[in-house]
């Protein structure tokens, strides 16, 4: 593709060279699964966008998941997304503060009711009123409810606007709950959740959004499939390990320095449904992720696992999803994959209790002894038809009995 | 030319003796059920512990030297079909539904491991002409010497599991099956199947520490947890877990006479593969018959006397042939 | 009456001879193929169905259409009916060649052959096993046959003095080959109903039963004189000589008391074991016996009637009937009504196919052969 194909977009997206911001757009289209020209899609989406607005409302966060967007770095995308999408309001970016920043946000408010996208950090706290976070004098729930009915989406980043987070955790003194809990059925709230998430699934989802105007699939937690359909396990490069047998017992044994599967030392990948494994995390190579290092996942994305179950306890390997691949038989009953399925046998198929085996019949065979049969019957007819004609002689028949 | 008496007689008597040398009395000479080795060892395989991860598949590879087995022509891993002489033991899916439910039999699915059950009465022992295979006396283990079988293939008419698999694309085939890892038990190992298993689902030991153990579990509350034992019946490392509901009773406790593999799973066995057979084992049936037709060789030297008695009236009186 | 059996005589290499030579080389080059790459290169054998039409034709039809000298002999020297006499040689020599190519195809479908001879060592033999039963019973059988047929060989040489010296000293041996020659395929054609009682559930109760021995046992017997019929029918119709008529109406007379006890015990057993509404289910297995007991029946009811027993096309068209009724109880118990499990199956190959014609092929070249120029057939008298 030359440059001077993509002539209708703009030579600059803020202080990004349209060419680094098409690779960045390739990226996210990709790790959404979408075909290449996605990309281009998504470019032009944003450069037509015009500085979209954003509300990025607080609550009980440890503002870890803005530092997670803050490390992106192909391009650097701070300010790339500051640049282009208008961040009207962040309690931690904003450079006013106090009054003058709540200023900002009613007036961004009144001007783009229904076109920006609400962004929420962090848990709510519901008791009591809500006291236990105040913004500018008021609880972060009233704060929330205000905001959501004039948004054109609602994304919460991270595990606490998810499901709660860590300041869900057990006795949950402050009746902290997710942001689509604090707001009701009534709003569809996309989540994503992770302590913090990888920033490309937070940046693909509000591409994704700006540019076709709808929400990627989401699975029943409200969770993008692209980054949440598969369990950690499933997608996890130590794998082969588990497979084998092949287990880490303590820290820093022979185990462990080899790389072995961290299940047994308490790894909740297979309980957990992320992409960490995937698109790793900091953007400095493989390995990159905590499993990777060697440290056992503990399930920071997943309500009930995450912030709940014990560290070091094993993981419920309940979560499998068997399939059976789609067997055919070929002449001669021979075993095959279906004609589309000429990929790779994904190992977590399995053999139906009853597959076809054996060697059947083929047209050659089945004609030869139809071939035979009839001319054994045809003969068996000939002679039948001419003994009937036969007189019959015998040899005892000329003596005396 | 009509039948004189004496020809009638001599019909009788020969037709007598041919027809009574074939026909089965009753199975008051039945052989005796064999009853089970007291130091037998065995496997508890537990399908609602399973979760497919197919580690003994690998682990029995590896410890048989096995090559991987594929599918179809084009396939990279080992993805076998079936039991075959590369593949001693395969995990196997059952999906009905939706099958989203583990060990449930409406809209849901369950792992079952298939490989030799190593019976008390084993048919292929039974079948085979040369005594290719044989049972170990004390651990009871059923064994393969290829240096003695002929390749007949009888021991897979035999067996009601379709366990002996044959090597049919070799000039020098050979019968393959699970041995148990009778290599390692020598040297004081264990089947390498129970080793590897992560979950507790394939379980080494003596047959009468596990069939207690197959009914401890039976004993338990559904939905209650309770603590599994890994690897070996004896190990001391437990899992706790909670409890599936399981069928009532013991796969392999007394199926075609009893076997030391013993299966529990949360959907009926039939839906498994695995076949439902009578107490009564198949070498049993079989050896009654031959026994009874052919005790000490009894009836066919009394058969033969008789012929020859008649031949040797009949011929000289005549002209030979 | 003195009869004497003479050679046929006439060329030995004819073009049906050719014919049959050729198929039988093209099997004999299939057959080095099978030994240098396996029995899965030429059959279509597989773990579910281990045993396929070598053993199910060339083995246990094989041999019950080699039962002609057993079922002649017992007719013959036990019940002392000697005008059945001139059939005998004939007989026998359709038994010596079913049987040795019977052999020769177990040895083929054996996969390690070279330890074959350990059936014969008693320190290994499993005297609990049915196979070996069969196995020793059929190779003393095949020695049992050939012994037999040594008299006609002999004869076939009346200038070697010494020939004849040999042949008169078998005579003396007669009575206990004789003897062995009717206890052995009693014996092993019985057992070889009792190979499928281990199979257990796998065989279908259509035709498991404890009175498998009994019925294969029977049913070898009827092939026996049906294939003694059918035989002399052909070779008189192909060589133009006289047709033994009355001998064969008589036989048949036989034939028909013992396929309607078949079928009374047949039936007798499935009813007894509760299993008769399996006949009824419309599947492969029902239709595949509905078959093969019309066969049984359709044959019985042309020999119940003793002016069809006379006639020669009702004497061929009812003894083929019974030979193809017992090969497709043999084919129904071996193979169509045997069932490893859902998802097998199995057809012959053509190699596979294409060896067993072959070894039909070198039957019959065989029997040509020794017809012609061995005195096998009874002398044709001119009035």
């Amino acid at each position: 593709m030359k440059d001077k194909d993509l002539d209708h977009l703009p030579p600059q997206y803020g202080l990004v060279s349209r060419r680094d911001f098409l690779k960045f757009c390739t990226l996210a289209a990709a790790s959404l699964g979408l075909p290449l020209g996605a990309g281009v899609k998504f470019a032009e989406a944003v450069a037509a966008l015009k500085r979209p607005p954003v509300i990025w409302l607080s609550g009980q966060e440890c503002t870890g998941c803005t530092e997670s967007l803050l490390r992106s770095t192909h391009p650097t995308v701070e300010h790339l997304i500051l640049d282009l999408i208008s961040l009207d309001y962040h309690e931690a970016l904003s450079i006013p503060s106090g009054h003058l920043v709540e200023e900002a946000k009613k007036k961004s408010l009144q001007e783009n009711q229904g076109k920006f996208i609400l962004v929420t950090e962090g848990a709510i706290p519901m008791k009591d009123g809500g006291v236990y976070c105040m913004i500018g004098g008021r609880p972060a729930l009233e704060v929330l409810r205000e905001t959501a009915p004039l948004a054109a989406a609602i994304v919460a980043i991270g595990s606490c606007a998810s499901w709660g987070g860590i300041p869900s955790g057990s006795p949950n003194p402050t009746g902290a709950v997710s942001t689509q809990e604090a707001l009701g059925g009534k709003f569809k709230v996309i989540n994503i959740p992770g302590c913090p998430p990888n920033p490309y699934n937070f940046l693909s989802t509000v591409l994704y959004f700006l540019t076709y105007k709808a929400l990627p699939e989401l699975d029943n937690k409200g969770r993008p499939m692209f980054a949440y359909r598969r369990l950690i396990h499933e997608g996890c490069e130590r794998r082969p390990h588990f497979d084998a047998g092949r287990f880490a017992l303590e820290f820093d044994d022979e185990g462990h320095r080899r790389g072995w599967c961290l299940y047994k030392l308490g790894c909740k990948g297979p309980e957990t449904y992320n992409n960490c494994p995937a698109i790793l995390f900091g953007d400095v190579g493989p390995r990159s992720w905590p499993v990777g290092t060697g440290c056992p996942c503990f399930g920071c994305s997943e309500q009930g696992v995450g912030f709940t179950a014990p560290i070091p306890a094993q993981a419920n390997l309940k979560y499998v999803t068997p399939s059976i691949p789609p067997y055919e038989t070929g002449e001669g009953g021979e075993v095959r994959l279906g004609g589309r399925a000429l990929r790779l046998t994904p190992p977590d198929t399995y053999p139906p209790i009853a597959a076809p085996a054996g060697h059947g019949p083929s047209a050659t065979t089945v004609g030869l002894l139809a071939g035979l049969a009839g001319v054994a019957l045809g003969a068996g007819a000939a002679t039948t038809l001419k003994l009937g004609k036969e007189k019959s002689k015998s040899v005892s028949e000329t003596k005396e009995d | 030319m009509g039948l004189s008496r004496r020809d009638f007689l001599k019909t009788a008597v020969g037709g007598g003796i041919m027809l009574a040398s074939n026909l089965t009395p009753a199975p008051a000479a039945a052989r005796e059920p064999k009853a089970r080795l007291p130091e037998a060892v065995g496997i508890l395989y537990d399908a609602t512990l399973c979760i497919g991860c197919k580690a003994c598949m690998t682990a029995c590879k590896e410890f048989n030297h096995l090559p991987p087995d594929h599918s179809h022509p084009g396939s990279l891993w080992d993805d076998p079909v079936d039991l075959s002489a590369k593949t001693y033991n395969i995990v196997k899916l059952y999906k009905q539904g939706t099958g989203k439910h583990k060990d449930q039999e409406v809209d849901g699915y369950s792992f079952i491991r298939r490989f030799c059950m190593h019976c008390v009465d084993p048919a292929c022992t039974s079948a085979c002409p040369v005594s290719a295979l044989t049972k170990d006396p004390t651990t009871g283990v059923v064994r393969y010497n290829k240096d003695v079988c002929i390749g007949c293939r009888y021991c897979q008419i035999a067996c009601p599991f379709n366990i002996p698999k044959f090597q049919w694309d070799t000039a020098f085939p050979q019968i393959k099956k699970c041995q148990l890892c009778d290599h390692r038990l020598i040297r004081g190992g264990y089947a390498a199947c129970c080793e590897f298993c992560p979950n507790g689902a394939s379980l080494f030991g003596p047959v009468q520490e596990l069939r207690k153990e197959a009914q401890r579990r039976l004993a338990l509350p559904p939905g209650s947890t309770a603590a599994f034992p890994l690897h070996r019946v004896d190990s001391g490392e437990f899992l706790y877990k909670t409890v599936a509901r399981y069928q009532s009773y013991v796969y392999g406790e007394k199926d075609g006479g009893g076997s030391q593999v013993i299966i529990l799973a949360g959907v009926p066995y039939t839906h498994l593969g695995l076949p439902t057979l009578p107490d009564e084992s198949g070498a049993s049936s079989s050896e009654t018959l031959m026994h009874t037709l052919y005790k000490g060789m009894i009836g066919p030297y009394v058969l033969l006397g008789g012929l020859f008695y008649l031949v040797y009236t009949n011929t000289s009186k005549k002209d030979l042939p | 009456m003195a009869e004497t059996s003479t050679p046929l005589g006439g060329k030995i290499v004819t073009k049906p001879f050719m014919v049959l030579a050729a198929l039988a080389a093209m099997a004999g080059l299939l057959i080095i193929y099978r030994y240098l790459y396996g029995l899965g290169a030429v059959t279509n054998l597989s773990d579910g169905y281990p045993w396929g039409i070598w053993i199910t034709y060339d083995v246990l039809v094989g041999t019950a259409l080699g039962c002609g000298g057993y079922a002649m002999a017992v007719l013959v020297y036990i019940f002392n009916r000697w005008e059945y006499h001139p059939l005998v040689r004939s007989a026998v020599l359709t038994s010596v060649f079913g049987y040795t190519l019977a052999a020769v195809a177990i040895f083929l479908d054996i996969g390690r052959y070279w330890n074959g001879y350990n059936l014969f060592l008693p320190w290994h033999v499993n005297f609990n096993s049915v196979l070996v039963e069969v196995a020793l019973c059929i190779a003393a059988y095949v020695l049992v046959l050939w012994l037999e047929l040594t008299p006609t060989v002999l004869e076939g040489h009346p200038q070697s003095a010494k020939a004849q010296t040999n042949r008169d000293r078998l005579e003396r041996w007669l009575p206990i080959i004789v003897a062995l020659g009717i206890l052995l395929p009693t014996m092993h054609q019985s057992s070889l109903g009792t190979l499928m009682i281990i199979a257990g559930h796998k065989l279908s109760p259509l035709w498991q039963t404890q009175l498998l021995p009994l019925f294969f046992l029977l049913s070898a017997i009827i092939m026996g004189y049906a294939v003694t019929v059918f035989e002399s029918l052909l070779s008189s119709l192909a060589f133009r000589r006289p047709f033994e008529t009355p001998l064969l109406a008589r036989i048949s007379g036989v034939m028909a008391w013992l396929v309607g006890l078949y079928l009374v015990l047949r039936f007798g057993d499935l009813a007894f074991r509760g299993e008769l509404s399996l006949i009824f289910q419309g599947n492969l297995n029902s239709l595949m016996f509905l078959l093969e007991n019309y066969l049984f029946l359709q044959a019985l009811l042309i020999l119940m009637s003793p002016g069809r027993r006379a006639h020669l096309r009702w004497l061929f068209v009812a003894a083929g009937c019974l030979l193809l009724a017992g090969s497709l109880y043999r084919f129904n118990a071996f193979l169509i009504g045997y069932n490893p499990g859902p998802g097998w199956s199995y057809f012959p190959a053509l190699p596979e196919i294409l060896i067993t014609l072959g070894i039909v092929a070198l039957e019959l070249m065989g029997y040509l052969y020794f017809v012609k120029r061995y005195p096998v057939l009874p002398q044709v008298e001119h009035a």
